[in-house]
């Protein structure tokens, strides 16, 4: 009798309907798709390209001396970045370095120009933060390869769909702290502005945002390091990289392999992580 | 003095379905039965008064009274449920944003309980802000917020930050800050309370001397019943959201309109606001160019005193003759009081406020007299400093 109850109605083809709704968008956007595609790998390939020329060394000497700067003058972290980055290029993976850099960074640029505005209209409408979090809580919580799919639908295979996947995955911390860091700035400074006559936006830019700022850059933070988290899935759907290698070692069985990869994924981990916090902690002084 | 800002039935509630509350509030409900009947808080109950140019009026309630929420009205931060505000005749109420950005602008300042300094910018960058959002050019705005910080005594902190400053010269900063604008009325929420008692009467003070320069109108919201009688020209008590008197600190003081003014007022130190005019009587003399010391004898004998004051026929005061001469004087035949006329006399001003007589009084032989441009006003006893300190009894106010 109870099955009855919950057989009423029949089995609704939810995973059909997902289906032609991709289809559909993908055929008609095409259009869209198409170009950004073709734009935005353009773009990645000249930015990786850009980087690769650069010898490494180079690279490697400019990213201590900034981290010797940003970290206050401690030779801590600009140690870490030459023994780290030397280490991913005496292993042969400085190539797959750079893609995984073009992309974590290509994905979290993106994810704050859409994050931030996001999280500021958030902060300023109950309604706005009504609807969006539920979605914020579904972009987060799906599994992450679910998102491959309709992405290798709307762009092919490659790093753009690899981007448009990190995106979906990464943006939220950066919508919710954003959101967070506004509405966190005391009464009493957002009375204060309002009452000498500042308009909406010289209230967001001269008080709001630099009050949110360190909120904002710990979701910013948050952010990379997700993107990050995204590039070994990415992979599958032939993102070039680290992870490419962390998925055929796996592929074949290579714990050698997959370890030394991993390990490059871990040394660029924390040095983004390191580089994106002492940003914030410095500006606070 | 013309009216800057003028409140009428000005009422503020807080919830849902407002307009009916205020019905319910015009039928006599209480805030309470309001609370209970419809989930309504009454913030401010049709509360309205005006402000002359120039003028320190205090608001001043316990929290809770609406007094913070009145203030906030007065610049649209909260918006009124109804009322008219008038700001130099223009409805405040009935302005559009730009409109009412502009009188934010130009004619209203706010000062804070916290200070509300921004902690991101230094405190010349805290002073221009006014100005910076009406797109002053930077020059002039610097030298405008540099010149309003050097009249709090701040010009050597600009390039600081706030949390660098103590709170009492952070409030500088926040006094600075609304100088800066130039504005008409300075509104000061709780200004000096999170001060520690030394600081804030010291910036009460400075209060009164930058007031005396610059003759802003001030609105001055604190819950402390001394600050408002030492700063407040008039002071607008309140109570549940409803303004309950509004009088001079004297008529407040001395003639509560209600039990709940007169508890109000039971604990204040009197001697602070009371002054020599409200306890003098009414003095005897003699008069130095017409009587002898027999007229005074007698009329000594008649009041019950071992002393006069001789006044000449201007009133004003010559000095006085106690009992113990005059009858001296009578028995050797002295006729003139001037060869017995003792000038070492205590003398208060009518303002003088009694809380400076305490001493005088105590160490002096003969009762304290009161001057006016040199003329002889009144007399003050040491029993009628006791009996004005205590609150039971009348003190002839209108002298």
């Amino acid at each position: 009798m109870f099955n009855n109850v919950l057989d009423a109605v029949p089995n609704m083809p939810l995973a059909k309907w997902t289906d032609n709704a991709t289809d559909w968008i993908t055929e008609s956007f095409s259009f869209l798709f198409d170009p950004v595609k073709e734009q935005f790998e353009k773009f990645m390939d000249v930015t990786s390209e850009a980087l690769m020329g650069v010898p490494p060394l180079i690279i490697i000497l400019v990213v201590a001396i900034i981290a010797f700067f940003i970290s206050g003058k401690k030779v801590g972290l600009a140690a870490f970045s030459i023994v780290g980055l030397w280490l991913i290029y005496n292993q042969g993976l400085w190539d797959q370095l750079i893609n995984t850099f073009t992309l974590v960074l290509l994905a979290s640029i993106l994810s704050v120009i859409i994050g931030v505005p996001i999280g500021i209209l958030m902060s300023k409408s109950n309604i706005a933060t009504a609807i969006i979090t539920p979605i914020l809580d579904f972009m987060q919580t799906m599994p992450a390869f679910v998102y491959l799919i309709p992405a290798v639908a709307f762009f092919g295979i490659g790093m753009v769909p690899g981007v448009f996947a990190s995106l979906i995955f990464a943006t939220p911390p950066t919508v919710r702290f954003t959101n967070l860091g506004i509405r966190q700035v005391s009464a009493e400074l957002v009375e204060a502005s309002e009452a000498f006559g500042s308009t909406g936006a010289q209230k967001l830019f001269k008080v709001e945002l630099p009050m949110a700022k360190s909120t904002i850059m710990a979701g910013i933070n948050q952010t990379v390091m997700l993107a990050l988290s995204m590039v070994v899935i990415a992979s599958m759907i032939g993102a070039p990289g680290l992870g490419r290698d962390v998925l055929s070692a796996l592929q074949r069985a290579e714990a050698g392999a997959g370890f030394v990869a991993g390990i490059g994924i871990v040394i660029l981990a924390i040095i983004m992580d390191r580089f994106t916090q002492s940003m914030n902690n410095r500006k606070e002084k | 003095m013309p009216i800057v800002i003028e409140a009428k039935n000005v009422s503020k509630i807080f919830g849902k379905n407002p307009k009916q509350s205020i019905k319910l509030l015009d039928q006599g409900l209480s805030k309470e039965e309001i609370l209970k009947e419809t989930g309504n808080t009454v913030g401010v109950n049709r509360a309205s008064f005006s402000v002359e140019q120039g003028e320190v009026f205090v608001i001043m309630g316990l929290s809770g009274s609406g007094k913070s929420t009145l203030v906030r009205m007065l610049n649209r931060l909260i918006e009124p449920t109804e009322g008219t505000i008038l700001i130099d005749g223009e409805d405040l109420v009935a302005m559009d944003k730009q409109a009412l950005r502009n009188v934010r602008r130009q004619k209203l300042s706010m000062v804070f309980q916290n200070f509300g300094l921004f902690p991101h910018r230094t405190i010349l960058q805290n002073a221009e802000y006014g100005l910076e959002i009406q797109k002053v050019d930077k020059e002039k705005r610097q030298s405008k917020a540099k010149e309003a910080l050097e009249l709090v005594g701040l010009g050597g902190y600009m390039h600081q930050k706030p949390n660098q400053l103590s709170g009492g010269m952070q409030q500088r900063v926040g006094l600075a800050r609304a100088l800066a604008n130039d504005p008409e009325v300075l509104l000061m929420d709780e200004a000096f309370s999170a001060l520690d008692p030394l600081i804030r009467k010291e910036m009460q003070d400075e209060l009164m001397d930058l007031q005396n320069k610059m003759q802003k109108t001030i609105i001055f919201i604190t819950h402390d019943l001394d600050e408002a009688l030492r700063i407040g020209d008039r002071i607008a008590l309140m109570k549940d959201g409803s303004i309950v008197q509004i009088g001079t600190p004297e008529e407040i003081l001395v003639n509560p309109e209600n039990d709940y003014v007169e508890k109000f007022v039971e604990d204040v130190d009197r001697s602070k606001v009371l002054t020599a005019q409200h306890i003098m009587k009414r003095p005897e003399t003699v008069n130095l160019d017409r009587h002898g010391p027999r007229v005074a004898l007698e009329r000594m004998r008649e009041e019950g005193l071992s002393s006069i004051f001789v006044v000449d026929s201007k009133r004003n005061l010559k000095g006085y003759i106690t009992a113990d001469n005059a009858s001296e004087a009578r028995k050797s035949g002295i006729k003139d009081l001037k060869e017995i006329l003792k000038n070492d006399i205590p003398t208060v001003e009518k303002e003088t406020p009694m809380h400076d007589i305490f001493d005088l009084i105590y160490n002096s032989p003969i009762p304290v007299a009161v001057v006016d441009n040199e003329k002889l006003a009144g007399v003050i006893v040491r029993g009628a400093v006791i009996a004005a300190l205590s609150s039971e009894n009348e003190v002839n106010l209108h002298v």
